[in-house]
């Protein structure tokens, strides 16, 4: 028995570790998803917490200065600037934006809300929608006719 | 003909139910003339596949742009080889390529074992085929890869097609998802075996011995299929990383983890009839990974960077997955009594231990893995917000998970089985520990102390790499000394005597390169600098020139090209060329990185753009120490793992001095 109690003992210290480890990782590195819309209904907590925006770049709105990068997200693709529900970003981080990063792509920025209302985003991923699958429209136009095609 | 393609799978799916069925019921019922039918309808299922993906091929390769999924996935101008990979380019092709590959390992396994385990091999059957018919449930119910698209309604020019992703236009792309797929649709085969065993009540190990080397096989597969994706990432996507714990990444890992546990925890249970339901609930687990990563990667559950497809498919997968679980979790529970363990631990220092931690780390790897992955997902449905945590989470668990498993790469092998004396402890690892140590402070003395983990795995590569040299060194020595041979012929004499342990140690050194590798990531630089041509920069020891920029175009792309001068310390090393591309088809640009490989590290230089001004070229240099050695350690493990599979020299004279229980260092204690 006595050494399955070791081995227990040696087990419940490893696991004690992860665990800790685990904690410390999720409480570094835990970044709340939000859409632009929550962003804004989220108060005071939105400059508190990380944040990880998901929005559509708006046409045109990527302007460069310098190491800086700054651009504007919106909710839904092809908005413009009327569109109410949008996010002013400014991006500064050390990494390259990724070449998927252009007018109308789907971008993910990972940052925090300013107190003037901008986000400063430490990192910005950017999904084309092309990347693996076809576009979301393109979907539709393959999966409707496929009846079709078994009949 | 997308009719005749669409009607193989039809065909193939109601084949692959009568498969099941018939395998059933001619088990119960000991009727063999269903038993052999349902051996027959799995090669059917094969045969309309094949004409399927056949078909699919063909209209791939001759553009046949009325088909939606050729149109979404091909355009005119792309190289024949890459209409061909378009076949696994989007969501439709990759089923029928995991359906395929799956019925053409039924078929194998069934051809190969049909006059061996009689009473089991309709269990198989039925497993295989009915894994096989979920997903021709998704290809011809759900997603079909022959859709048509209507007149009118296609958003593009006919005759043109919207073209692979430029990205995936790349060697290790080409082979990356069918690699990664012969190794998730392989595990289909030790699961089916496992629950054929457990079905039948063989308590025994003969599944385990039937199928080690499909799992070596399906293994070597999906490390390979892991690190072409690593190596993609490293050489196209341009910011020189090759691992940044993305939810796709990770549903690749999780079952390598697993499966990584299952080939070692199967050794305890050849060797001492331990751990019998440990293993039936890895492979099973294995198994539901490779499923579950599917899921994950095609359904859309937790978005990525790697743009997932949102798609109807996920909810099938989810009832699979669960039914799954649940079934074999009622079946394991129901044979438990057949599954007891014919041996004890004895200490908590013996080969037995050794490999319950190896293990227990593994599968904690994985659980953090798979809990840092389904994070957003678990979190929305416990606070209601959605929270992803990200690469520094994993590091903080994964980092001492990786220094824990390769120190006992190095003391597993050579623990004793039972028990171990201090003494033989000693004049084991004396020498290892001695080498590790004087690497460690070497390297402290310069200057790496500020990287403590870097330090210790560094030192942990050097103690592994000496046990495996002393084992290799003892044994070859004492040929050497009998044959009178020089050290490499008695090397690769005393491999070949027990090749599953030598291999072993191979794959073991494999794994320690790659170590190396990873850890090279503790010093990389990096700089961002916006140049005119003429103009010069610093990085590292580097000094950078960029001579000009050129620019023109072709049929598929217009690119621009930089000329950047490399030299050190005065000495040029030549000329490197990085490109920016874009592509036509698809409106999407590309960086073309130029790499200058080597040892110790690499210079690897991207051209990020133009400046604001037009006349400035945007460049991101690095300096990426050791990373050749990740390369490197994946070709050892390869030859590693296919040592593992040749058969021993002397099979029946060896096995002689082999006493289960008794085995003293120099026994054959495989590995």
């Amino acid at each position: 028995m006595n050494t399955y109690w070791k081995f227990g003992a040696i087990v419940a210290v490893i696991i004690g570790v992860l665990a800790w480890l685990a904690m410390g990782g999720v409480t570094e590195s835990k970044t709340y998803y939000k859409e632009i819309k929550e962003v804004t209904q989220m108060g005071d907590r939105a400059h508190a917490e990380k944040l990880r925006v998901n929005g559509y770049v708006e046409q045109g709105s990527i302007v460069r200065n310098g190491a800086q990068v700054s651009f504007v997200l919106h909710q839904t693709p092809g908005m413009l600037q009327k569109d109410p529900v949008r996010l002013a970003v400014v991006y500064s981080g050390i990494d390259p934006l990724p070449d998927t990063f252009k007018d109308n792509a789907q971008a993910l920025a990972d940052g925090r809300l300013g107190q003037d209302g901008v986000f400063h985003a430490s990192k910005v991923q950017a999904k084309c929608a092309s990347k693996y699958e076809a576009k979301p429209q393109m979907k539709t136009d393959a999966t409707q006719p496929k009846a079709q095609a078994r009949s | 003909m997308e009719n005749i393609g669409a009607l193989s799978i039809l065909l193939a799916f109601c084949f692959a139910v009568y498969a099941v069925v018939a395998s059933v019921t001619g088990r119960l019922k000991k009727n063999s003339f269903l038993i052999v039918s349902g051996q027959r309808a799995v090669y059917s299922v094969w045969l309309l596949l094949t004409v399927a993906a056949g078909l699919l091929i063909y209209s791939l390769l001759t553009g046949d742009f009325r088909l939606a999924y050729v149109a979404a996935h091909t355009d005119s101008s792309m190289k024949t080889i890459y209409k061909f990979t378009a076949w696994w380019g989007g969501q439709e092709g990759s089923l029928l390529l995991w359906a395929w590959l799956l019925s053409t390992y039924s078929t194998v396994v069934v051809f190969m074992n049909r006059r061996k385990f009689r009473d089991m091999m309709p269990w198989v059957t039925s497993v295989l085929m009915t894994t096989e018919a979920f997903f021709l449930i998704l290809i011809s119910f759900v997603l079909s890869p022959f859709g048509v698209l209507q007149a009118g309604r296609g958003n593009l020019v006919e005759g043109v097609g919207q073209g692979l992703n430029p990205l995936l236009q790349y060697w290790t792309m080409v082979i990356h998802p069918p690699m990664l797929y012969l190794g998730y649709v392989g595990f289909t085969v030790p699961f089916a075996f496992a629950m054929g065993s457990l079905i039948t009540k063989q308590p025994g190990d003969a599944w385990i011995h039937t199928t080690r080397r499909w799992t070596i096989v399906t293994w070597l597969f999906q490390s390979a299929g892991i690190l072409l994706g690593q190596g993609w990432a490293y050489a196209v996507l341009g910011w020189g990383g090759y691992w940044a714990w993305d939810p796709v990444e990770n549903a690749s890992l999780l079952p390598w983890i697993t499966a990584t546990a299952f080939l070692h925890s199967v050794m305890m249970q050849e060797k001492k009839g331990m751990m019998k339901v440990w293993n039936m609930v890895l492979i099973s687990g294995t198994f539901f990974l490779c499923i579950f990563g599917t899921f994950l990667t095609r359904s859309g559950v937790v978005s990525s960077v790697h743009a997932f497809a949102q798609s109807p498919i996920g909810k099938y997968f989810v009832i699979f997955l669960a039914v799954g679980i649940a079934a074999t979790v009622i079946l394991i529970l129901e044979r438990l009594k057949y599954l007891k363990s014919e041996a004890r631990l004895e200490s908590v220092v013996s080969r037995e231990s050794s490999f319950m931690f190896n293990n227990l780390i593994l599968v904690a790897s994985c659980f953090a893995v798979l809990w840092g992955t389904m994070f957003p997902v678990i979190s929305e449905a416990v606070t209601g917000e959605k929270i992803s945590v990200d690469a520094p989470f994993f590091n903080r668990i994964n980092i001492p998970i990786g220094l824990a498993l390769i120190f006992l790469t190095g003391i597993g092998p050579l623990i004793a089985w039972r028990r171990s004396s201090v003494e033989s402890l000693k004049r084991a690892f004396l020498v290892p520990t001695i080498a590790g140590v004087a690497l460690m402070a070497l390297l402290a003395a310069l200057g790496a102390y500020e990287h403590p983990f870097a330090l210790v795995s560094f030192g942990l590569c050097m103690f592994v790499t000496a046990t495996i040299f002393i084992e290799f060194w003892k044994g070859a020595s004492a040929i050497r000394a009998k044959n009178g041979i020089g050290f490499i012929p008695a090397a690769i004499e005393l491999t070949h005597r027990n090749t599953r342990r030598y291999g072993g140690y191979l794959v073991h050194m494999g794994i320690v390169f790659m170590f190396i590798g990873y850890t090279g990531a503790a010093f990389d630089v990096d700089v961002t600098k916006e140049v005119a041509p003429g103009g010069t920069f610093q990085l590292s020891h580097y000094d950078v020139h960029v001579v000009n920029i050129e620019q023109g175009e072709n049929d598929t792309y217009a690119w621009q090209r930089l000329a950047v001068d490399v030299a050190r310390a005065g000495k040029a090393l030549g000329t490197l060329y990085p490109e920016r591309r874009l592509y036509k088809a698809s409106q999407q640009p590309t960086s073309e990185v130029a790499i200058r490989r080597r040892l110790n590290e690499d210079f690897y230089i991207n051209f990020a753009g133009l400046s604001a001004d037009n006349r400035r070229a945007v460049i991101q240099a690095y300096v990426f120490p050791l990373v050749s050695w990740i390369w490197i350690g994946f070709w050892v493990l390869a030859f590693g793992t296919i040592v593992c599979l040749i058969p021993n020299k002397v099979k029946l004279s060896y096995a002689r001095t082999q006493v289960v229980g008794m085995a003293e260092k120099h026994a054959p204690v495989q590995n």
